[in-house]
């Protein structure tokens, strides 16, 4: 399997009493997609926001267990230090509504208090615009204020964003959910072509968009890690029935 | 099944009749309030009267010049005040919802709306002008501020809460702190509810006058210093209106004019401010 960049070690997370998640154990490969799919309120999305430890903020939010980035105690970690390394992109674009496209991409900067010469903060911009291939629908506009983008075009945005801080991990939740379908493909392309520079997590419940963009592929069903596997492997030949019948549309 | 019907259309055309009539009812106070004030008070209006001195009884002319100018200092510092305060109590609201502090801040604010304007006035008083040893506009400023403070309070909870949390969100997950994520991301977001709600405030004390019976006092001299008494157009009225001279009652629509005026304006700029810097999510 290669390189790991997050491994989970018995991981458990809560809301208040309620038990979301039990005993995940699982290795994440570096550059590599790795897609998490499962019927609604599965807890794959809460898998994805104990990575960046967002889960923590939601009310009763706990977590129990270890997580490792690299060979690092994720959870010792200080939250803030956590959420630089590892970039997260939403279900719902949420492009920062008073600034600009520019101000965007260098938010993470800006609300971290890091101060940046004009020309490097040019540079992260362009850059990063050009990695989510918004660069040319953009460059000309750069100061319009983030909002007045297509659907597509902000999650991509938001994308930029994330990837500006330059993320050993970024963490998709449902990312094209709330897109059509062009955009879909879009960003589904820029998924793949993004593994080469960052390790990805996606959380999916569209199958195909799993079978599409995912190396590794993680079935998650009542909290539970059902099956972890390469994506081929877990698609042609599940070893779970229960992966077989969510693959076949029997529930979810 | 006809007549039915007929009878259901007449009931309807009755009731619609009876709406619009007390719809127009209670527009004729309005109109005749605003009717009365202007052709009262524009009369008083001229160059003279908004930027000359009061003259002693007996004298005629003179102007309002000290009340505007004192108006205008009592609207900066009381907002000065109470803007920090309430933008920072409404954030709180806003941001921790429940426990003990946030329900004692609601009851607090919600009995501070209804409490008596001339009881805010006694407060100031007792708290600035009594230690002080004298009437000051800062004196009224407080009473004024702890007016503005619901207002400005309830305004910027409920435009706070009307931010998705989503945008929080991306703010944390960039690793933003806390309070960066408050004051780069979600108070610039809230910023035209949060000015709508300043203004509103401004315009509900601009004309208070029990607050200042007691604290700002009055003058009849320009006075810039905040720890000295002060006047306001509407303790102009309030004098004016209840002297014997005549030639007083017309200071006083002037004066109560250029204060509707004032109050307009501030309404207005609120309307607008809104509009202008509304932001979409």
């Amino acid at each position: 399997m290669g390189d790991k960049i997050l491994t989970t070690e018995h991981l458990y997370a809560y809301y208040d009493q309620h038990c979301v998640l039990k005993d995940i154990n699982m290795s994440i490969p570096k550059f590599k997609v790795t897609a998490i799919m499962g019927p609604s309120g599965c807890g794959k999305t809460t898998l994805l926001r104990c990575f960046n430890r967002l889960h923590e903020l939601s009310p009763g939010g706990r977590i129990k267990g270890k997580i490792r980035l690299r060979n690092t105690d994720l959870l010792s970690l200080n939250p803030i230090q956590v959420r630089r390394r590892i970039g997260m992109v939403f279900q719902r674009p949420n492009p920062f509504p008073t600034m600009s496209i520019y101000e965007n991409v260098i938010a993470g900067y800006r609300l971290n208090g890091i101060k940046l010469s004009q020309n490097k903060a040019d540079e992260i911009v362009e850059q990063a615009l050009k990695k989510t291939a918004l660069w040319d629908e953009v460059k000309d506009v750069l100061y319009r204020r983030g909002t007045f983008l297509s659907g597509g075009q902000q999650q991509r945005l938001c994308i930029a964003r994330a990837l500006a801080m330059n993320p050993e991990v970024l963490l998709l939740d449902e990312p094209t959910s709330a897109l059509d379908p062009k955009s879909t493909a879009h960003i589904e392309e820029l998924i793949v072509e993004l593994k080469d520079t960052v390790s990805i997590v996606i959380v999916t419940h569209n199958i195909g968009q799993a079978g599409r963009v995912a190396d590794y592929t993680a079935f998650l069903y009542l909290g539970e890690l059902v099956e972890f596997g390469p994506t081929e492997r877990l698609f042609t030949a599940p070893k779970d029935k229960r992966t077989e019948e969510y693959l076949t549309g029997k529930f979810g | 099944m006809m007549e039915n019907y007929r009878k259901r259309e007449l009931i309807n055309t009755l009731m619609k009749g009876l709406v619009f009539f007390f719809t127009t009812l209670s527009l004729v106070p309005l109109l005749f309030i605003l009717f009365y004030l202007i052709k009262q008070g524009i009369g008083a209006i001229n160059w003279e009267f908004l930027t000359h001195l009061p003259k002693p009884v007996g004298e005629s002319g003179g102007g309002v010049f000290n009340a505007i100018v004192g108006t205008i200092i009592l609207i900066i510092l009381s907002t000065l005040m109470a803007v920090p305060l309430g933008i920072g109590a409404g954030i709180y609201l806003a941001e921790v919802k429940t426990g003990k502090l946030v329900y004692l801040l609601r009851l607090g604010t919600d009995i501070l709306q209804g409490t008596p304007s001339i009881v805010l006035g006694v407060i100031a008083y007792l708290w600035v002008v009594k230690p002080m040893k004298s009437f000051s506009a800062l004196a009224g400023s407080v009473a004024l501020a702890i007016m503005m403070l619901p207002v400005i309070i309830c305004s910027t909870e409920e435009t706070l809460k009307l931010i998705p949390y989503s945008l929080k969100e991306a703010a944390l997950a960039l690793g933003a702190p806390y309070y960066r994520t408050i004051l780069k991301v979600i108070l610039p977001a809230g910023f035209s509810g949060i000015l709508t709600g300043i203004l509103l405030g401004i315009a509900r004390i601009a004309g208070e006058t029990a607050p200042l019976l007691f604290t700002a006092f009055g003058s009849p001299y320009l006075n810039l210093n905040p720890l000295k008494p002060i006047n306001a157009l509407p303790l102009v009225v309030f004098n004016y209106a209840s002297s014997p001279y005549p030639d007083w009652w017309r200071q006083a629509w002037g004066a109560s004019f250029v204060l509707t005026v004032m109050v307009l304006v501030f309404n207005l700029a609120a309307k607008i401010g809104a509009r202008k810097w509304e932001i979409k999510f």
